[in-house]
């Protein structure tokens, strides 16, 4: 299951590496969303003291783009099916999409990183380095997760891509509280502590084991078709 | 041609023209009682509240339609694992989650409503952010998502299967978003229900209360059966409608 997921992942990557539609695309969509927030709320003060919470914002947003066009370039030619007509485990091609999306969210959450220090002028600390490191890692795991396993099942279903965003908000909800709230300690916006941060990687950890294992079982199904 | 016995695809595969049965009229029949008695016992019999005056009375709705809300989409997590247990995959457990979900979007629905109006008279504002409030508000909006799954198309065996996946995703979902919204609000304590709503009842008020969750459960499996039955006749249309439609155009022919 590893190998196919590692094999899923690196073939995702190769697509992107070749046609740049994440790059040329989705990256400057999620830089002008952060300078579109700045327009929005129109004070130095109050851009600063949120910052967190539109950096997860703005991912968010960007997150229902990268979905959609992960399951795009498998449904484009039956990929998914010639899959699954292969005799491909499911479970395989989950953890792979999921690994694939995981990676590209990275690049994406450092950008709006960047563009959050660069515009609101956040500032990044030192004590809250690894916190903040851990957060990152633990939010893009779940929102690559929960992302594939919803994205499959839109996906799946051709020209009903308006649906995902329904299917996928609500449930990354705690993400957004936890990776927000986890954000603000690391960086001390609003005078949050570091040590305030850890309950909320416990939230993200809790999230990432509870759909990775009910993403694995659940994604055969849904794209069984 | 008399009109008492056109012909439809589901009375051309021998479904009833109707979807009640002696049972399901007996069931309305309570249903009306129950409701009439919750009407006299709600506006006329129960005081009004010390602190919230006649505005309680608005609980006497709430309270049965939110009782209503969890208990169909508990029925629909239920017929959506039996669906997908192996030795009963039966379309009716599909038909029953899928009646169980709608009835429970609408009563949630409702719920919000009267809770807001309610919240307007007792706390001034139509909202706040209490974990509970939130989460109910997220749990309505999960379920709308769900029946839009429901309405994605394909075979009747890739909608059970899809959406029953979806049902038992919520159920992993929705104690998630509740207590995350509850460690969210733990750290701002504004306002809470719990607190708020810490009142000595009644005995009328209790009554009324308990009247009101019996009316509304009535209510409920008086919808159900009806959806259920809906559902299945219209599963049969999509069967048959081709069928039927061919036929039709072969009778034209033939004239």
């Amino acid at each position: 299951m590893f190998r196919i997921a590692r094999l899923i992942a690196a073939k995702d990557l190769r697509v992107e590496m070749r046609s740049r539609v994440v790059t040329n695309q989705v990256l400057p969509f999620a830089a002008i969303v952060m300078v579109m927030f700045a327009f929005a709320l129109n004070s130095d003060a109050v851009v600063s003291r949120v910052a967190p919470g539109l950096v997860w914002l703005a991912t968010l947003f960007s997150l229902l783009i990268l979905v959609q066009r992960s399951f795009a370039i498998e449904n484009a030619d039956g990929a998914t099916d010639a899959l699954r007509a292969a005799g491909v485990d499911p479970g395989g091609i989950f953890l792979g999409k999921a690994m694939a999306l995981a990676a590209q969210l990275a690049v994406l959450e450092v950008v709006l990183l960047v563009s959050a220090v660069v515009l609101y002028s956040t500032e990044l600390r030192v004590g809250g380095i690894v916190l903040l490191l851990v957060t990152f890692v633990a939010a893009t795991v779940g929102l690559a997760l929960v992302g594939t396993l919803y994205g499959g099942l839109a996906g799946g279903v051709r020209g009903r891509e308006t649906l995902l965003p329904l299917l996928l908000l609500p449930v990354v909800a705690p993400v957004l509280i936890g990776a927000t709230r986890a954000t603000e300690s690391a960086l001390g916006t609003g005078g949050a502590t570091v040590a305030e941060g850890w309950p909320w990687v416990g939230l993200l950890g809790v999230f990432v084991a509870l759909f990775s294992v009910g993403g694995t079982l659940a994604f055969g199904p849904l794209i069984e078709e | 041609m008399a009109t008492t016995d056109i012909e439809t695809p589901a009375t051309a595969v021998g479904a009833r023209a109707g979807t009640g049965t002696l049972f399901t009229r007996f069931v309305g029949l309570a249903t009306i009682v129950g409701m009439a008695a919750l009407g006299v016992f709600g506006l006329l019999l129960s005081p009004p509240d010390v602190q919230q005056s006649d505005s309680v009375r608005i609980l006497y709705i709430h309270v049965g339609t939110v009782w209503v809300a969890y208990v169909a989409f508990a029925f629909t997590a239920l017929a959506s694992a039996a669906y997908l247990w192996k030795r009963t995959t039966s379309l009716a457990w599909d038909r029953f989650a899928g009646a169980s979900a709608e009835i429970g979007v609408l009563f949630m629905a409702l719920t919000l409503v009267a809770g807001s109006l309610w919240g307007r008279l007792s706390w001034g504002k139509f909202w706040v952010w209490d974990a509970r409030v939130t989460s109910t508000a997220f749990m309505f909006v999960t379920y709308v998502g769900y029946l839009a799954v429901r309405g994605l198309g394909g075979s009747h065996h890739q909608r059970a299967r899809r959406s029953a996946v979806v049902a038992l995703l919520a159920v992993l979902e929705i104690p998630l978003v509740h207590f995350s919204v509850k460690l969210w609000r733990g750290l701002h304590q504004d306002s809470s229900v719990a607190d708020r709503t810490n009142v000595n009842l009644h005995g009328l008020m209790l009554f009324s209360l308990f009247i009101s969750v019996i009316a509304f459960t009535l209510l409920y499996v008086w919808l159900l059966m009806h959806r259920q039955r809906v559902l299945a006749m219209q599963d049969a249309i999509d069967n048959t409608g081709l069928d039927y439609a061919l036929r039709q155009r072969r009778d034209e022919g033939d004239l």
